[in-house]
């Protein structure tokens, strides 16, 4: 006979669980709020997302109880803490970018940002638990909620791109259950830090099984990282959904992912398992090199973009297979980092995006030829876009050479020489589709003179957005040293 | 004045900012007097710089990146000095001598930035300082080729970018290796040059690490076999392009040699002794032998000047005080003679629209005083006696006859090919009768360009004749090194050659 549960309310330690409460009571109330009155303007609902948001994250930031709560569910350490911050500050970015001066479907309804918020919810309890169920079921609130909202831009190709990642999702999805599967029939627990127990009880024996589970671990997160092979749907997904969404999805559905593969692979890289770091290396190596060489053939600036997310995604992942507190440490930097200048170079597309289809090309929204001789008309624009894009690149004083450069100095003081090397040359590679859309801008002669067509979508609270990233990708050299006191001080705190 | 190198990397960047807001037609006088601004900046660091200390002087120190060690290091010595007031010697003269019509603000203003990045690799102490504006250097270079250059620009700016993106990635890997072996060694984290010059390093750790800074320098240098991209680089540069990459970009290679190669890495030097300098031969006799073949007559100067890098390089690993003072001098006449040299064809090119030899014929009939000023640099690059091309050029070559006669005697045919092909260009272009006769209406030189020229001439006799204030403080600074560099020596192979190297006696 089952024991009756008897815990009582002080030990579920609910704060914990504050800051995705408020964001579920966000997404409720503007449903709520809908049904009482359905002809309010979308600034309203933005406004009142951001709120939620901004609330979310002093709740997040402020709490200072125990690492465990909700039936030890949860685990609010320091990368929980890193990955809640950079989840609700991405998303607290990118959702005034719905207050664009034309109008688009998706924003004219409410459950748009209802869903947005779910969808953050989703990612924040990923990030907070090392329980693989709630993972699970965080992991599949927010993409079902994505694949709405990336549908909701009615397009064609918008209706494409969801079904497709919607496909490859479930697919993920069955993966990582298979993978849950494995190890809860190993060890009896759902558990990582229980199955790291017994899993180093037992020495990482039997190895197939172990194999096997790791195998679709890595398959499912691979899908949600854009790891290779497992990256054939971030292109055409970039390209369907809205440039901010696309934006969006390069950072925030992935630093989830990462804190989500940190906990689970650590497991592995810490008690030196070699076949892992192995598989991981090969993981890591392929991403970054092969989807390099794909960008370089892209005739879109946006495919160009999503190529080389998955690229920097192959970096990030790296540093999980390096293991060190710098390394991890410096994924965060790295992200954090990366966030900024990404978020300004999907910005700097959304604002010259134009309603009317093939003004500039029979496919693509963003064909490099719409940016010919920029600099000519538009200076400043053209400046700020060729920031990002060196930014990109690496080139210092920038904002993800320091990113780059924290990574790779974690890969040679742990002794991965080799991957450093590769990590450099592939740095080389991509500074020439980065340059590229340079090239267009500073020295080709325009072919459309007239430059209301490039800010057609402009409005001051876009302007701001790329104002604030631009100002951080340039300043990045003086935010470096608080963000790394920061960022150490959680990761060590949480014994990464 | 504590703050006067921050001064001098950062003035012409904040006049830059401040070009944006003037009008366009002023824009020229304004880049003039900020440069010559600028370079009155570096003279007083001449002014005040102490002759008597080797050391670092005008050192400032603001911590940057505390937990990784990185921070704002400046700092010159001799070594630098030269190579900060070329920099903005050559940035005034280019500026005085420019003669681009369209989009004149834009060009004003990417020169300023890059001066900027310019100044600021000679006068970082700390590596990842140096590394920015080493990275840095090449956007606005970029922009420069690929915005006014000639039909191809765009293929020779992205070719230029890429090379040296290249190239500098793996030294980057290089640094944090470096970095990483700091702080391996003494528990702390620092990317400052100097504590790099103190740390010991073992031979085979040496050799990579070596290895891993050649590719950056030896392509900016450019060491055959990555020298493709300077033909085309210089081919579809504008003037101005041309001479700001002859004069001072590609110098920053060969200082990188001798700030962190030699000093920090003394036996893996030695060692590769041999090597380099057979790549340092084949730069040296093959491009001479390339600059015979050319028509184009800036195809000819940019050969040229790769072969005369060649004797740069050859001097550098001569590890005595002779052969490095001698390249680091020759480092700067290469600088004034080869940016004369590319105003001088820059010059012709803005009146008859080409740079064929075929083209002309007799301008020395027509332009008296082009043919004049042509003549004494042309003497000056062939490195006659008197001329500031010969000091450096014998120094290096003296210093290199320690390390191998035999080796020396075939770079020094490099010098006699040099004569070769110049005094060819010069005899096609400028004497006999004037072939085509739409040359016979060619203005002479301008107020204007005479303003440019003059100083240059000025200086490479005047340097030519008594090169004493200038080799002085060079040399004490390298004299310092090499000591430095004795010391940390850990093979016996490289303590014997600095012994050997450095037999020559002063004369008393």
């Amino acid at each position: 006979m089952l024991d009756p549960i008897s815990i009582d309310y002080a030990a579920l330690n609910m704060a914990s669980l504050i800051p995705m409460i408020i964001i579920i009571l966000g997404g409720l109330s503007i449903l709520v709020i809908d049904l009482i009155k359905d002809d309010l303007s979308k600034s309203f609902y933005v406004m009142i997302s951001e709120l939620f948001i901004l609330l979310a994250l002093g709740a997040a930031f402020g709490y200072t109880g125990s690492e465990r709560g909700f039936f030890d569910a949860l685990l609010i350490d320091g990368i929980a803490k890193l990955g809640e911050g950079i989840i609700l500050i991405a998303s607290a970015l990118f959702i005034p970018l719905a207050l664009t001066s034309k109008r688009f479907h998706e924003f004219s309804y409410p459950e748009f940002f209802a869903l947005f918020l779910f969808m953050i919810a989703g990612f924040n309890f990923m990030v907070t638990s090392d329980n693989l169920i709630l993972i699970f079921v965080g992991l599949e609130t927010s993409s079902l909620a994505l694949y709405t909202l990336i549908a909701m831009h009615n397009r064609q190709k918008s209706f494409e791109a969801a079904i497709k990642y919607f496909t490859m999702g479930a697919l993920a999805a069955g993966f990582f259950v298979f993978a849950i599967l494995i190890f809860y029939a190993l060890t009896g627990s759902v558990e990582l830090h229980k199955i790291k127990e017994v899993l180093i009880a037992k020495e990482f024996q039997p190895i197939v099984a172990i194999m096997a589970g790791v195998v679709f671990m890595i398959a499912a997160l691979g899908f949600k990282l854009s790891m290779v092979p497992f990256q054939t749907w971030v292109p055409d997904v970039y390209e369907g959904a809205s440039a901010a969404l696309a934006g969006y999805m390069s950072i925030v559905p992935k630093i989830a992912g990462f804190v989500v593969a940190m906990r689970m692979f650590e497991i592995f890289v810490h008690a030196d398992i070699v076949w892992v770091q192995q598989i991981l290396w090969i993981v890591a190596v392929v991403t970054m090199t092969a989807t390099n060489i794909m960008a370089l053939v892209q005739e879109s600036v946006k495919r160009m973009l999503a190529y080389s997310s998955i690229s920097h995604a192959g970096f990030a992942m790296s540093a999980i297979l390096i293991g060190t507190t710098q390394a991890n440490s410096a994924l965060f930097l790295y992200w954090i980092l990366f966030t900024f200048t990404n978020l300004g170079a999907f910005t700097m597309l959304w604002v010259s995006r134009h309603k009317k289809k093939g003004v500039w090309h029979s496919r693509y929204d963003h064909p490099y030829e719409k940016f010919s001789g920029m600099v000519k008309f538009m200076p400043v624009n053209a400046v700020i876009m060729g920031m990002f894009m060196l930014s990109l690149a690496g080139v210092p004083p920038f904002s993800l050479f320091w990113g780059k450069l924290y990574l790779m100095s974690s890969a040679i003081n742990s002794g991965f020489i080799i991957l450093a090397l590769f990590m450099a040359l592939n740095s080389a590679i991509s500074v020439y589709y980065y340059l590229k859309l340079i090239v267009y801008m500073f020295l080709r002669e325009p072919k459309q003179v007239d430059e209301t067509i490039y800010m057609k979508n402009a409005s001051m609270p876009l302007k701001t957005i790329i104002g604030f990233a631009a100002f951080m990708t340039l300043m990045a050299a003086v935010l470096v040293s608080p963000l790394l006191d920061m960022i150490t001080h959680y990761v060590k705190a949480s014994g990464f | 004045m504590e703050s006067l190198l921050t001064l001098v990397i950062f003035f012409p960047a904040v006049a830059g900012i401040f070009g944006f807001m003037i009008e366009a037609k002023a824009i020229k006088a304004y880049g003039i007097a900020v440069t010559t601004i600028e370079f009155l900046l570096s003279l007083l660091l001449w002014i005040m710089f102490d002759s008597t200390n080797p050391g670092y002087q005008f050192v400032e120190h603001i911590p940057l990146i505390k937990e990784f060690g990185i921070n704002y290091y400046l700092g010159i010595d001799g070594i630098s000095l030269f190579l900060i007031i070329l920099s903005t010697f050559m940035t005034m003269v280019s500026v005085i001598g420019l003669t681009v019509k369209e989009d004149l603000k834009n060009m004003i203003i990417t020169i300023l930035f890059l001066e900027m990045t310019m100044v600021g690799v000679f006068a970082s102490l700390d590596v990842i300082l140096f590394y920015i504006f080493w990275e840095l250097s090449l956007v606005p270079m970029l922009y420069i080729i690929g915005a006014w250059g000639a039909k191809l620009r765009i293929y020779a700016a992205v070719k230029f970018f890429l090379y040296t993106f290249a190239g500098s990635l793996l030294m980057l890997v290089g640094i944090l290796y470096m970095a990483h072996l700091h702080h391996e060694i003494t528990g702390t984290w620092s990317f400052a040059i100097p504590d790099w010059q103190a740390m010991p390093i073992d031979f085979t750790t040496q050799l990579w690490l070596f290895a891993a800074f050649f590719f950056g320098f030896a392509i900016k240098v450019p060491m055959v076999p990555f020298h493709t991209w300077l033909p085309y680089a210089h081919g579809q540069a504008p003037t101005v392009g041309s001479v700001i990459l002859a004069a001072v970009l590609l110098k920053m290679g060969t200082y990188g040699f001798v700030r962190f190669s030699l000093p920090m890495f003394p036996d893996a030097s030695v060692y590769f002794i041999v090597p380099v300098a057979i790549l340092a031969i084949i730069m040296v006799v093959y491009t001479a032998m390339i600059a015979f073949a050319q028509e184009d007559m800036k195809q000819v100067i940019a050969y040229s000047s790769i072969s005369h890098m060649g004797i740069i390089v050859l001097g550098t690993f001569a590890m005595n005080a002779e052969g490095i003072t001698g390249s680091l001098f020759l480092m700067l006449s290469h600088g004034i003679v080869s940016g004369a040299l590319f105003m001088l064809v820059g010059v012709i090119y803005d009146r008859t629209h080409t740079k064929m030899m075929d083209q002309f014929g007799g301008l020395a009939s027509v332009m008296p005083k082009y043919a004049t000023i042509f003549g004494i640099m042309l003497m000056a690059s062939v490195g006659l006696p008197l001329t500031i091309g010969f000091v450096g050029e014998f120094l290096s070559l003296v210093g290199f006859f320690q390390i191998s006669p035999m080796m020396t005697a075939l770079a020094g045919t490099g010098i006699i090919l040099g004569a070769v092909y110049m005094l060819r260009l010069y005899k096609k272009s400028f004497f006999g009768p004037v072939t085509n006769p739409e040359n016979k209406k060619l203005k002479d030189l301008t107020a204007q360009e005479l303003t440019a020229l003059v100083p240059l001439v000025i200086l490479v006799v005047w340097l030519g004749v008594y090169p004493k204030p200038v080799l002085d403080p060079i040399d004490s600074s390298v004299k310092h090194m090499i000591v430095n560099m004795e010391k940390k020596a850990v093979t016996k192979e490289a303590k014997e050659l600095f012994v050997q190297a450095n037999s020559i006696k002063e004369a008393k």
